[in-house]
């Protein structure tokens, strides 16, 4: 049964994928401008030259049959050539990706580790204080936007890790501590509490639990939000990474390595997304609690 | 809690006054350039100061708040309206349509918000009229940001399909067009009100962020976003603090919204 819901959900990703980039491939063919060439304005051709021109254009296809050209050719490493940077695109991410790839996993490790302890200790100390001054400083930094804040970092010489951390952080907060806040009044929590467990004990066994399928689903939105965040920390951080490489992209419409930059990140957050629905269906085990509807464990 | 909501209130209320009434409100044109005085230091002629070209601060903030605020709203209507299209044909049709909404839904989930924005905005011209820009930002956020509202008000719309009162109404012999508009959409009010509110500052930062690369609002009108970029020069900030005061604003522009429409239950 996971078996065939994992074929199932591999085949699902690799259609939406797909769709991703002809979406983007179609973009790129309606844009004003596509297939502008500029010999066209020059002087010294004649009628038949424009025209020999705009027929070998002809001969590229339509959008379908130069997106599976454009498959086609990907599949042996051939990404075609980036127009602003004049480079091939292959060799533009073999040099930038590692670098965004780690930032991305450095801040949301750091994101996630920031946001998750918060959240438990308002969960097990339970000091409406703390609960405020955690909830002001998460609330402040969800008020900012992903650019104003990679400057205030930029400012202070923080990495562009940094940036990403702080993006991923307050939103792993606000979620986990609403569903914390939510199971604290859930009867089997009552009863270990009653039972004279203590709260960390509590908090691990009895709240952590149920809580634990959202909380993974939540990774797969953090890992889009995180690579998301990368292009304006990385363009005002100066990091040369993939980020920086979309917006340069973007500024000089480099409309072939867009289409294979929107590939690469739908890749990226889609196998991210299935691999969260994977880890969530291979704990299975849970059951959703008809009073509040939060999933919780057999033991409970 | 409840206090701090009125609060919040009152003061996105005293913003949008403000950004309204911003050609009343401000010492100058926003465009015009004093010459002689580029750079200045608030004072009373210029409460927070001059740009590099002369311009009066204070007056762009306020018209840059006018286009922010006014033009957010109107992405977000955009928005929810092609939201609520797909979301209640979906949830209520159901079979192959609904799936096909919803992959095409999941589509513009998969993509980071800001990539999808950059993307888009490349393939549109660069250089253009600064009102040509506004329209182009703001419609783009409004055709974009369709995606997570159109999945809520879905499940929304496919719980309100089983209930009794719908079920009798199609019993009843109301057509379908019917059902959705009389039956179904006043229920679902709440949550597009919701998805509509929760919207707007999503829009404004993205106007933020876009104008801060570079892709947002041209000049010489003035935004948020374009606003922004004077921080650029971070030493220039140190020196100079009052650079801050866009940021300042849109900070707590996005806190008011923050308090109004926080999840958190005042009670507890």
């Amino acid at each position: 049964m996971l078996w065939r819901k994992l074929l199932s959900g591999a085949s699902r990703l690799l259609l939406t994928w797909l769709c991703a980039g002809l979406f983007g491939a179609a973009l790129v063919r309606l844009a004003p401008g596509f297939g502008a060439d500029e010999l066209e304005l020059d002087a010294r051709m004649n009628r038949e030259s424009i025209q020999a021109i705009r027929e070998a254009r002809g001969a590229e296809g339509g959008i379908v049959a130069s997106y599976w050209r454009y498959l086609r050719n990907a599949a042996s490493g051939d990404l075609g050539m980036s127009s602003s940077m004049g480079r091939p695109i292959a060799e533009l991410l073999g040099d930038r990706l590692p670098l965004t790839l780690r930032s991305v996993a450095f801040g949301l490790t750091l994101g996630w580790v920031a946001g998750l302890s918060m959240a438990a200790s308002t969960a097990i100390f339970r000091r409406s204080a703390y609960d405020a001054a955690a909830g002001s400083l998460n609330g402040l930094l969800l008020c900012i936007p992903s650019a104003l804040l990679a400057f205030f970092l930029f400012a202070v010489g923080a990495p562009a890790a940094v940036g990403i951390a702080a993006m991923v952080g307050p939103r792993v907060f606000r979620t986990a501590h609403l569903l914390f806040r939510d199971s604290l009044d859930l009867p089997h929590v009552l009863t270990a509490e009653a039972k004279g467990l203590g709260r960390v004990r509590v908090f691990s066994f009895h709240l952590l639990p149920p809580v634990a399928p959202q909380l993974i689903a939540w990774l797969g939105t953090s890992v889009t939000l995180a690579l998301g965040t990368a292009i304006p920390v990385e363009v005002i951080c100066d990091s040369p990474g993939i980020g920086q490489l979309a917006w340069k992209a973007a500024l000089g419409r480099d409309l072939n390595l867009l289409v294979c930059l929107t590939l690469i990140l739908t890749a990226f957050t889609l196998t991210a997304n299935f691999l969260c629905d994977v880890a969530i269906a291979w704990r299975g085990g849970s059951r959703p609690c008809r009073r509040s509807g939060i999933w919780r464990p057999h033991s409970c | 809690m409840q206090t701090l909501r009125y609060l919040a209130a009152a003061f996105l209320l005293m913003v949008f006054l403000a950004s309204v009434g911003a050609d009343f409100l401000s010492p100058a044109p926003y465009e015009r350039q004093f010459r002689d005085h580029p750079n200045e230091p608030p004072s009373r002629r210029f409460p927070l100061g001059t740009d590099e070209l002369g311009r009066d601060r204070l007056s762009r903030l306020l018209h840059g708040s006018r286009v922010s605020l006014l033009l957010a709203p109107a992405a977000a209507l955009l928005a929810v309206f092609l939201a609520a299209l797909v979301g209640l044909s979906a949830g209520f049709l159901g079979g192959w349509f609904e799936r096909a909404a919803m992959a095409c839904t999941d589509l513009f989930v998969s993509l980071p918000w800001l990539f999808l924005l950059l993307t888009v905005r490349a393939l549109l011209p660069l250089n253009v009229a600064p009102w040509t820009s506004v329209s182009i930002t703001f419609l783009l956020l409004g055709l974009l940001g369709w995606a997570s509202s159109a999945r809520v008000i879905r499940a929304g719309a496919a719980a309100v399909r089983g209930s009794d009162f719908a079920l009798q109404a199609r019993a009843a012999g109301c057509r379908t067009a019917r059902l959705m508009m009389v039956h179904l959409l006043p229920n679902l009010r709440p949550a597009i009100a919701a998805q509509f509110w929760i919207s707007i500052p999503v829009f404004i930062w993205s106007e933020a962020n876009l104008g801060m690369l570079g892709l947002g609002v041209t000049e010489p009108l003035p935004s948020w976003g374009n606003l922004l970029l004077e921080l650029a020069n971070y030493r220039a900030v140190f020196a100079a603090p009052w650079l801050l005061a866009p940021a300042v604003l849109l900070v707590l522009v996005s806190s008011g919204f923050h308090f109004i429409f926080s999840k958190e239950d005042p009670c507890r």
